[in-house]
């Protein structure tokens, strides 16, 4: 196994990691702005690492550049998804659930 | 190596839709399919690796583009669902007393 | 580990069903859709299906999608609650189960080479490729050539949805109404997202370029005419989702859509005849040129040119059909 290889594997494992992390974080956070927060995280920091790792494993060829334009597109377009999404519910009235809290603890 | 990044996709691909299935409020919904996109996206990309096919990764870029134009189509329907609420509800009652929207995010969140 | 996967799959599939099916927000239920649609697709791949998966998920998890969300838009948004619940139905449908489960106990396992159509079918097209036609792809030259009668009618199926939806519907909002200021400003897309509006017209482009890549590498890896008029429409739909419906009706206007659905199909159809004035037979490419096999690409070009046409026209023309309506 070259130093390539390597990499490429322990970027794979990190990818995975962040991945699983970002769904449970999605499952288990109370608020859907906080599960925002969470399912963005394996859109762009977990398909950075895994495609990263089969960029690496691929080497130079075509694969190689169409992976890339898929990770470029990812990472234009998953922000914006998540930036209109948390927008969207913002503007339909849809608290956060730490203003709430706040505004409770305000009232005397 | 590979195989395990595959199977945890695989496995975000199942809490995803667990989201989506118990989400109390539209936007959760929203939300889950546009993880369960992307993760689709990556888990094609493994795949196609794992097979040793490199042009199943058409496949992945043309989801990637479909999961973002639909994510954007559903949001511009809750803005146009919105805007109908306005032209429906009679004066003087507030938009966002109107049940239809979405679910009010209150703790204790029900089913579908 | 590919029977592992695909359980898993079919599993998630399973659930997603019977959540769009209890969901009594109908919103729910379409947002699920576009999940099952995606697990199909990535099921069709595992069963090495890789055109069927593009077009599944090009018009099954984008389009239909943004097609039932413009119906859910004129409609209501949740389910009428059943007055008793349907006894008929679900022994009907346990009935023609227990069909299905006797009758698939004959079938032969996957990818058994002692079935009839890997020893005839599959055992005649793959060599017939290579002597008539001569690319990669061997469903192009399956559905393109040696099938080119299917196809066609496949295109004049789609050609007559779309007749019918707009008969249906109507092309375009009604002249003489002035939409409120409250509409007005709906119909004005996103436009008041900058960053969605940024970044969305930059990929514009990108998509158009892609849809054009799979339409002309349909003959080498897995693309064609159906899955890149999706995406074609796809990159038009965004269009009018960032900017305003008429916006993208003024790209590209619906007399032209009306033009490129049936235009697609003349096109298709042309080729028949021509062949037919050169002296072969309908839809026979090998008369369109001296050498064969570069006529059988030629014709196969044609004619996947064409599909795409009708493709891209009939769900621009549905989509604007089904968002004008919202408009006014």
């Amino acid at each position: 196994m070259t130093i390539i290889d390597w990499i490429s594997g322990a970027l794979g494992v990190f990818g995975g990691f962040f991945v699983l992390v970002g769904g449970i974080g999605a499952l288990r956070m109370p608020d859907v702005y906080t599960r925002l927060h969470a399912s963005s995280l394996t859109d762009t920091l977990g398909s950075l690492c895994i495609l990263g790792a089969l960029m690496l494993q691929a080497g130079l060829s075509l694969a190689t550049l169409k992976l890339a334009a898929i990770l470029i597109f990812l990472l234009f377009t998953s922000p914006v998804s998540s930036y209109a999404l948390g927008n969207a519910a913002l503007l339909s009235g849809y608290e956060p659930r730490q203003l709430r809290t706040l505004e409770r603890e305000k009232r005397p | 190596m590979m195989i395990g990044a595959a199977v945890a996709i695989a496995v975000t691909m199942f809490l995803a839709l667990l989201r989506a299935l118990m989400g109390p409020s539209v936007y959760d919904r929203v939300l889950a399919v546009n993880m369960f996109g992307t993760k689709t996206v990556l888990l094609l990309s493994v795949v196609a690796h794992i097979a040793g096919r490199s042009d199943y990764l058409d496949l992945a870029l043309a989801y990637a583009l479909i999961n973002f134009i639909g994510v954007l189509a559903v949001l511009e329907f809750f803005r146009l669902r919105k805007v109908q609420q306005t032209k429906e509800a009679p004066p003087g009652e507030a938009v966002g007393a109107a049940d239809e929207v979405d679910e009010r995010p209150i703790p204790g969140e029900g089913g579908s | 580990m590919t029977g592992i996967l695909s359980g898993f799959i079919l599993s998630l599939a399973v659930l997603t069903a019977l959540g769009a099916m209890r969901a009594r927000n109908l919103f729910a239920s379409v947002m699920l859709m576009g999940i099952f649609s995606l697990l199909m697709a990535a099921e069709f791949l595992l069963l090495d299906a890789p055109d069927v998966a593009l077009t599944e998920a090009a018009v099954g998890a984008g389009i239909s999608t943004v097609l039932l969300l413009s119906a859910l838009a004129l409609t209501g948004e949740e389910e009428k609650p059943q007055p008793r619940p349907p006894w008929i139905g679900l022994a009907a449908v346990i009935i023609v189960t227990a069909i299905v489960f006797y009758a698939v106990k004959d079938k032969p396992m996957l990818g058994d080479p002692n079935t009839p159509v890997q020893t005839h079918v599959a055992a005649e097209y793959f060599p017939m490729t290579r002597e008539f036609v001569d690319i990669p792809n061997v469903v192009t030259a399956v559905l393109a050539s040696f099938r080119g009668y299917d196809t066609l009618g496949e295109v004049i199926v789609v050609l007559t949805a779309a007749i019918g939806v707009l008969f249906l519907i109507g092309p375009e909002a009604p002249v003489g109404r002035k939409s409120p200021p409250t509409l007005r400003q709906a119909s004005e897309g996103l436009k008041h997202h900058q960053p969605v509006r940024i970044v969305g017209k930059i990929a514009i482009p990108f998509i158009l370029l892609f849809a054009l890549y799979v339409q002309f590498h349909g003959e080498y890896s897995p693309g064609g005419g159906f899955q890149a008029g999706a995406l074609f429409a796809a990159a038009i739909i965004l269009y009018g989702l960032l900017e305003g419906r008429p916006a993208a009706a003024s790209i590209i206007p619906t007399r032209i859509l009306r033009i490129m659905a049936a235009g697609g199909a003349l096109i298709y159809g042309g080729v028949g005849v021509v062949t037919l004035v050169l002296g072969g037979n309908f839809l026979e490419y090998t008369v369109l040129n001296d050498d064969p096999v570069v006529a059988q690409q030629f014709g196969i070009i044609v004619i996947e040119a064409g599909v795409g046409i009708t493709v891209a026209g009939v769900l621009l023309a549905i989509y604007h059909a089904f968002a004008a309506r919202g408009e006014t």
